[in-house]
Order: structure tokens, then sequence, then C-alpha cells
């Protein structure tokens, strides 16, 4: 006899009642509190980036441009070496997976300007492949290595993406929302 | 049986294959001076190192997945597991990405209360980096020295939050609980006897003879490698970048204080080394301005026991004793964070060091591993 609920294994208590769903509070978006020199850096990459498709809004107190997953590396080129923007210093480069798309995010600096950003590309769940910039700043070597072990994305043109954080023959990308949680073999 | 003169040939050929064939020298991953577990391929020509290859991820416990099944008052004790030696610096970072996303105004006291722990907390791990880079470059005393002022700040650690290490002792909005009642007569104590200390240690290795020949012009890094490779610190201020988070973006209560940014020269060992003796003056000094201008007070924001950010995300900096720690915080508007991804200073850093290791002497690579003060639990996270 299959054990449902109508039909509880012998011996065993008689199914509970559901509980009622408790209600989720609202949830609201965080406000926008850019700061002067991000409203100027706005206006000011939105007239550089007039020949490309680019997206600039506001993440928070950062700029953010939402890019073309293969015009990262020449964004992020012009936007190292357009002397109005300088952004010397990739401060972080990282992954972020909502299940139905990635999206990669490249939090930048500039120490001669002193302003902030955030460049922004999405990839696709399935098998995500962005082009490499470690061409542009050498400190994304370890970073995209990163992503590569936790998240699976494919650099493509990064001189190594050997294991930098998982050990070698390490299977699956652990940093997934589908990578099990507290459930993994003993060895 | 060969002649002397043909064996004479034999060992002549030998040797000259020998010196154009590479030797691989493997360091660590157990090794005295890799500072936690870290492996370093070292391939070399004769004494001169050709190229390095770090090997992380020893102690990968996956953190950054790790917070997103906690919820935001829990994940504060994955930070302090993360630098084990600046714990609450650690803290600081997330405590603040959460205040931001949330708007949430700390009161002053509880700032204070941050402030001086974490300037304490600077002093301990510079002084800890001391003791072991002395010992890196061949100097026995020097860490006992460090250790033993290390030890005065731990305990009056473990008077505040009760533990040595892994304090947990920061919260969203504010601080644990009010300090004990004995705190301030033992804090001025323990700055007294720190800025005695610092002073003695300065004396006792910053000029020595046989240090300087270990640590003056050994593998300098510009400013612009050092940029370019992400590095920041007292290794960026080392090459004479003036860069401080705590004074160029002020967090905090920073812009109450007036102290120095040390910035060397040269950017080689010694410039590294004594950038961090004079941060333990400059932390002290914000530390007896802090404890002058407390006052009492509230130490927790008003807001609601369990923390639930508004959908948005936010990357905070704030300045530990490694340098720049940033913290990338996506909220989806739940109990829990939906991703965090923890920029670690050393991490950075460390990744310089096959950039710095180039060309220098095998003998020198302890020392340089030494000079950039790592923490491998906040590397492999």
């Amino acid at each position: 006899m299959p054990e449902t609920p109508e039909n509880p294994p012998s011996g065993g208590k008689p199914a509970r009642a559901v509980p009622p769903t408790r209600r989720e509070p609202k949830v609201e978006a965080a406000p926008e509190a850019l700061d002067d020199a991000g409203i100027e850096l706005s206006s000011l990459v939105s007239g550089l980036f007039t020949d490309e498709k680019v997206e600039v809004g506001v993440e928070v107190d950062e700029v953010s441009v939402r890019v073309a997953l293969d015009r990262v590396p020449a964004i992020c080129a012009r936007m190292k070496n357009e002397p109005s923007l300088a952004f010397d210093y990739l401060r972080s480069l990282s992954v972020v997976d909502y299940v139905d798309r990635l999206e990669i995010n490249y939090h930048l600096f500039s120490y001669p300007k002193r302003h902030k950003l955030v460049i922004k590309a999405d990839l696709p769940a399935q098998a995500p492949v962005v082009p490499t910039v470690t061409g542009v700043w050498r400190t994304a070597n370890w970073f995209e290595r990163e992503g590569h072990d936790l998240f699976g994305v494919n650099f493509a043109g990064h001189p190594d993406l050997s294991p930098l954080l998982l050990y070698e023959g390490f299977e699956g990308h652990p940093g997934l929302k589908s990578y099990p949680f507290h459930d993994y073999d003993e060895w | 049986m060969p002649s002397v003169s043909a064996i004479m040939k034999i060992t002549q050929t030998t040797r000259a294959a020998d010196s154009s064939v590479d030797m691989m020298i493997n360091m660590g991953p157990q090794h005295p001076s890799t500072h936690g577990v870290f492996r370093l391929v070292l391939q070399l020509e004769g004494e001169r190192i050709v190229h390095a290859e770090p090997h992380i991820g020893y102690l990968h416990r996956g953190s950054e997945k790790l917070c997103e099944g906690e919820s935001y008052a829990q994940v504060i004790t994955l930070f302090d597991r993360m630098d084990y030696v600046a714990n609450l610096n650690s803290e600081l970072g997330f405590c603040m990405a959460v205040e931001k996303l949330m708007g949430i105004e700390v009161p002053d006291r509880a700032w204070y209360i941050r402030t001086i722990l974490c300037e304490l907390n600077r002093v301990a791990s510079h002084m800890l980096f001391y003791g072991v880079f002395g010992m890196d470059a061949g100097a026995m005393t020097p860490i006992l020295y460090g250790f033993r002022e290390r030890e005065k700040i731990q305990s009056l650690f473990e008077s505040v939050t009760g533990a040595r290490m892994m304090h947990n002792y920061f919260r969203i909005g504010g601080v644990k609980e009010e300090l004990p009642a004995d705190f301030p007569a033992r804090l001025a104590g323990i700055v007294d006897e720190l800025k005695r200390a610092v002073e003695e240690c300065d004396r006792l290795l910053t000029g020595n003879e046989a240090f300087l020949a270990r640590t003056r012009g050994i593998s300098p890094l510009s400013a612009e490698d050092a940029i370019d490779f992400g590095v920041t610190g007292p290794i960026l201020r080392s090459t004479g970048q003036i860069e401080d988070v705590r004074v160029s973006e002020p967090y905090g209560i920073y812009n109450r204080f007036d102290f120095g940014i040390p910035v060397g020269s040269t950017g080689d060992c010694w410039d590294r080394y004594y950038i961090r003796i004079e941060e333990m003056r400059q932390s002290l000094s914000i530390i007896e301005q802090a404890a002058g201008q407390m006052e009492t007070g509230e130490i927790q924001a008003k807001m609601r026991r369990i923390a639930r950010p508004p959908k948005g995300e936010v990357y905070v900096r704030s300045e530990t004793p490694r340098g720049d720690l940033g913290v990338f915080l996506v909220s989806d508007g739940g109990p829990k964070p939906y991703r965090v991804k923890v920029r670690t200073p050393s991490f950075s850093n460390l990744q310089a060091i096959q950039h710095m290791l180039r060309g220098a002497y095998v003998a020198d690579a302890v020392v340089v591993l030494g000079s950039l003060d790592i923490i491998l639990g906040e590397v492999d996270r």
C-alpha cells in the first residue's frame, strides 16, 4: 500500500493538517542614493559610449553599465584607457547565479579620478562563455579562475583555467544555486 | 676501465647539461614559512627563480556559498573565520554592507567601540606580522616580542567579547553589548604599553644589519604593477601610492580623527615591513583620540530583530590590516543573503607573488612571501 497522507503506514500517526502558509512580507527595492560624483559619472558614461549598446543605470549608490557579452573586453579596455574615466583598478569580478541566467559583475575604481562603477553582463545559464579581461587588468586572472571553478563560466582566451580553489578532478560547480548545500559524500 | 681524462670529460658534459636543466622546488603545502596551507612551486635556473606557480585552495570552505544558507545575523560568524587574525575588521565589512543596504544609522557610541576594537585588531595583526616576518628573515627574537604584545590585546578582547578570536561581537546596526566597566582604564594602560612596545620592536629589528641585508631592495614593486594586480593595503602604500580607504572613502567616524597614511618609496620588502610599524603608531593615535571623544549612549540602532534588507545590491569597501576588503552583497528581499562575494585583500595581494618572484633569488622567496602578510583563511575562503 503506498504511503500517502490518506493511508498512513500502520502504527504511524495520522497525517497532520498542512499549516496555513505564512504570508511573506512585501519585498521592497532599495532606494537609489547616487551622490553628485555618481550623477556626473553617469552622464559622462552615457555621453562617451553613444556608439555602443550600453544601458546606464543605478545600483543603490553605484553607477551600473549593462553591456553586451561579446563587447565586455573592448568596453573594459576603453574604461581603463579613456583619460576622463581612467578605471585602473578592478576591485572585484563576481558571478551571480539567477538560475535562469548568470550575471557577471566587474566592480571598477579609478585611483586618479576617485570614482567607481560596475559593469554588468548577462550570461546564459547553459554553457556560459565570456571573453577574458586578463589583457586589461592582470588581477582578473585569479578572479576568472575562481568564476570558472565555482560557476562553470568559460572565460575565452584566459591563459590558464586550471582549478584554483577546488582540487583537480572536482565535479560540478559549487557556487551555482543548483548545487546541493549540505549534501555531500564522505570520502 | 675509462681513463681519468675520460671521466673528467663525462663530468664536464653532465655539468653543462645540468645548468640548462631547470630545477623544480616544491614549497609547501606543509612548510613552516607558508603561513598556513599554501604551496609554491619554484622553477629555478641556478639560484634565480624563473617561474613561481602558487597553488591555493587548501583551506577552501565555501564561505560565500555558506552565507547563502544563513540568516544575516549568522553570516557574521563566517566572516570571523575569513581573516582569522583580524576578525573584527572582517566582521565590520559585512555589517557595513547590510547597514548600507538597509539604510541603518549606527549610533555614535557603537561606532566608537567598533573603531577602537578594529584599530586594536590592526595593531594585533601587525604585531603578529612583525614577529613572523622577523622569523622569515632569520631573526628569532621578534616573535617573542610580537606575541607578548598581541597577547595583551587578545586578553582585552576576551574581556569585551568573551573570545580571544572568532569574537562575533559586531551586530548589524551596532555591537553586541556594552563594554565592561573597567574597559577605559585597561585600554589606557594597554595603549601606553603598546606605544612603548612599538618603539622597542622598532629599535630591535628595523636597523639591524642582517635584517637590512635580507630585506632592502628585495623584489621591489612599482605602483603601476601594484594597481594592475589589484594589490592594496600596506603593500600598495609601500610603492608610494597614497591610498587608504579610511581616508579616501571614509566610512564610520574615521573623518573625525587626525592621522597620517605612511607611504614608502621603493616598494621593497623593507618598505612593506616599515609601513606596518608606522601604521601601528597611527592606529594607537586613533585609539587615543577615539577614547577621548567617546560618550555614553546607545550601542544598537533601532531595527527589527531579524534583518530583512530590501531587494538590491551594494559593494562596500573597508580597510583591513591587509588592505581593501570589498563585500558585494546581493539581496532578494528575503531573510538570507542571495549572494555574498568577498573580495579579500590577501587573495589579490598573493596573486602578485608570481610577478614579484620572477628573477629573484630562491633564498628570498620566503622573505617576499612573508612581506605580503597573507592569511590563507582569507585567500581560500
